[in-house]
């Protein structure tokens, strides 16, 4: 097989290109975006959603924040025993939980910090806003993104640990 | 034939009013052509995109939409500018454009002037553009402007002669400077005894026909010869410092000389306006001929804007090594082998 010069190679990597393109059975490489939905890999960072039961408001979360985006206020309370004829425990009420995703740099340190699986990643990504002000999502909203957080993937067989479960 | 048409006599003064109203509304048209055709869709498709999709039908008003776009801009000028160059310079290049479209035959009658020497009147104005981008450059009071002003004027001086010589080839075959003579001389010609087709001078002027490509890619300043304008290295170039309207010059410009170089190309090497089996003296041609010259200047362009979309960028250095050291020698040669097949045949 002669060989083929690399300029006369180019050329037909572009036209086969084009000709691939406007197949009907190929097509763009390119997602019509508003139109047609791109979708994200199921572990995909799109935003991250907070299971507020599970809050113990310890500020671990707000504290690594590298971009101090996460607010968190709380105060004491008492709930009631576990067991009948037990003392009163000490809760902490969580008042307010906020993720300013103006601030958020969708690292994911919050997300691995946290002790008490409170938070989660969800692969939604269509949250932007006209106002910059309204991307502070407090945690009636962060609690509504874990409807769209997926399940875990089961771990490979053999291993010690258990598959982690999203809580509902 | 042609009294059918021009039976109503016209003055000279109606005449050139007619001629100039068609020269002013194609010169835009033909840029809008290729800037939507091959700018957004040609290069999408080629970069596995599907280009412009919401202006119009499959997004074929972007183009307009844009230049409504650049119609709102601020126009600004620089502080220390050279007002009156600055100013003049988009007219220029633009009017350099314009002047090309003068000797473009579209028919038997449909050419605005058949000068004697049309090919020669093309390639002299359209070198006027350099004076515009140098004037653009060296006005605007920016080292970038500047330097791409100057690269372009090196680059177009170096590849107007292989450009000019590519052109020799085919006018000595024809024995004609007028574009309308050229056409006919493809139109009466024959391959080798058949003389169904006429000849094409791209079959004899092969080697002429690929100077002339190579050459008119690097007198758009198109890549892979787009050094003048280069993002990455001068920012655009000589038209860093122009907004809105003037820049819509420099564009308008760039693509209607693409228009007018492959509609020369296609009219050197591919036959123009003439069609096989119509006879070019007919009123038909007068009809057909622009339908076929504007099919033929597609696949012309094709190719420019091919050659652009798959090329990257040449260092300055081999550009000018590629221009004087291969381009004028294989001209040359081209120009002697014709010139001793024509007066030995």
């Amino acid at each position: 097989m002669p060989k083929v010069p690399g300029m006369v190679k180019g050329l037909g990597v572009t036209f086969r290109t084009m000709v691939e393109t406007l197949k009907p059975s190929g097509g763009p490489a390119t997602v019509q975006y508003p139109h047609e939905k791109e979708e994200p890999a199921a572990r995909a960072r799109g935003v991250i959603a907070l299971h507020e039961e599970n809050c113990t408001s310890c500020m671990l979360c707000s504290r690594e924040c590298p971009d101090w985006c996460i607010y968190i206020e709380a105060h004491k309370t008492l709930a009631p025993p576990r067991r009948a004829g037990g003392k009163p425990r000490q809760v902490n009420k969580l008042d307010r939980f906020a993720i300013d995703y103006s601030l958020c740099m969708y690292c994911g340190i919050c997300v691995e910090v946290c002790p008490f699986d409170a938070l989660f990643w969800s692969p939604e990504y269509e949250f932007s806003e006209v106002s910059i002000a309204d991307l502070l999502h407090e945690k009636q909203r962060l609690g509504e993104w874990m409807d769209t957080v997926p399940e875990f993937e089961p771990y490979e067989a053999g291993s010690e640990a258990k598959g982690r479960k999203v809580p509902r | 034939m042609n009294e059918l048409v021009l039976a109503i006599e016209l003055a000279f003064w109606q005449q050139t009013l007619i001629k100039v109203l068609v020269a002013a509304v194609l010169v835009p048209t033909t840029a809008l052509i290729f800037g939507i055709v091959f700018l957004f869709k040609v290069m999408s498709w080629m970069q596995s995109r599907m280009g412009p999709q919401e202006a119009g039908p499959r997004g074929l008003l972007q183009l307009l939409a844009d230049g409504a776009k650049f119609l709102q801009k601020e126009d600004i000028i620089p502080d220390k500018a050279d007002r009156f160059v600055f100013k003049a310079a988009p007219v220029v290049v633009l009017a350099s454009t314009f002047l090309i479209y003068v000797i473009l035959p579209a028919g038997p009658d449909l050419i605005i002037s058949d000068l004697p020497t049309g090919i020669f009147f093309a390639m002299a104005v359209s070198s006027l553009s350099v004076i515009g981008v140098l004037m653009a450059g060296w006005s605007s009071s920016n080292k970038y402007a500047l330097m791409g002003g100057l690269r372009a004027g090196g680059q177009l001086i170096a590849y107007e002669l292989p450009l000019i010589l590519a052109v020799v080839g085919v006018v000595i075959q024809a024995g004609s400077l007028s574009m309308q003579d050229i056409v006919l001389a493809q139109a009466n010609g024959s391959m080798l005894g058949f003389s169904g087709v006429g000849l094409p001078f791209l079959i004899t002027q092969i080697l002429g026909f690929g100077i002339f490509m190579v050459a008119i890619q690097a007198e758009l300043t198109q890549p892979p010869f787009d050094m003048p304008v280069a993002e990455s290295e001068v920012v655009g170039g000589f038209h860093v410092e122009y907004t809105g309207f003037r820049f819509l010059f420099f564009f308008l410009a760039e693509f209607a000389t693409a228009f007018a170089f492959a509609a020369i190309a296609a009219t050197l090497f591919l036959g123009g306006w003439y069609v096989p089996g119509i006879d070019p003296d007919s009123m038909l041609a007068n009809v057909v001929g622009p339908i076929a010259l504007f099919v033929k200047i597609m696949v012309v362009a094709f190719l420019i804007f091919w050659f652009r979309f798959t090329y990257p960028r040449f260092r300055e250095d081999q550009l000018q090594r590629f221009a004087w050291k291969y381009l004028i020698p294989l001209a040359l040669v081209n120009i002697t082998i014709t010139g001793a097949l024509v007066v030995a045949l």
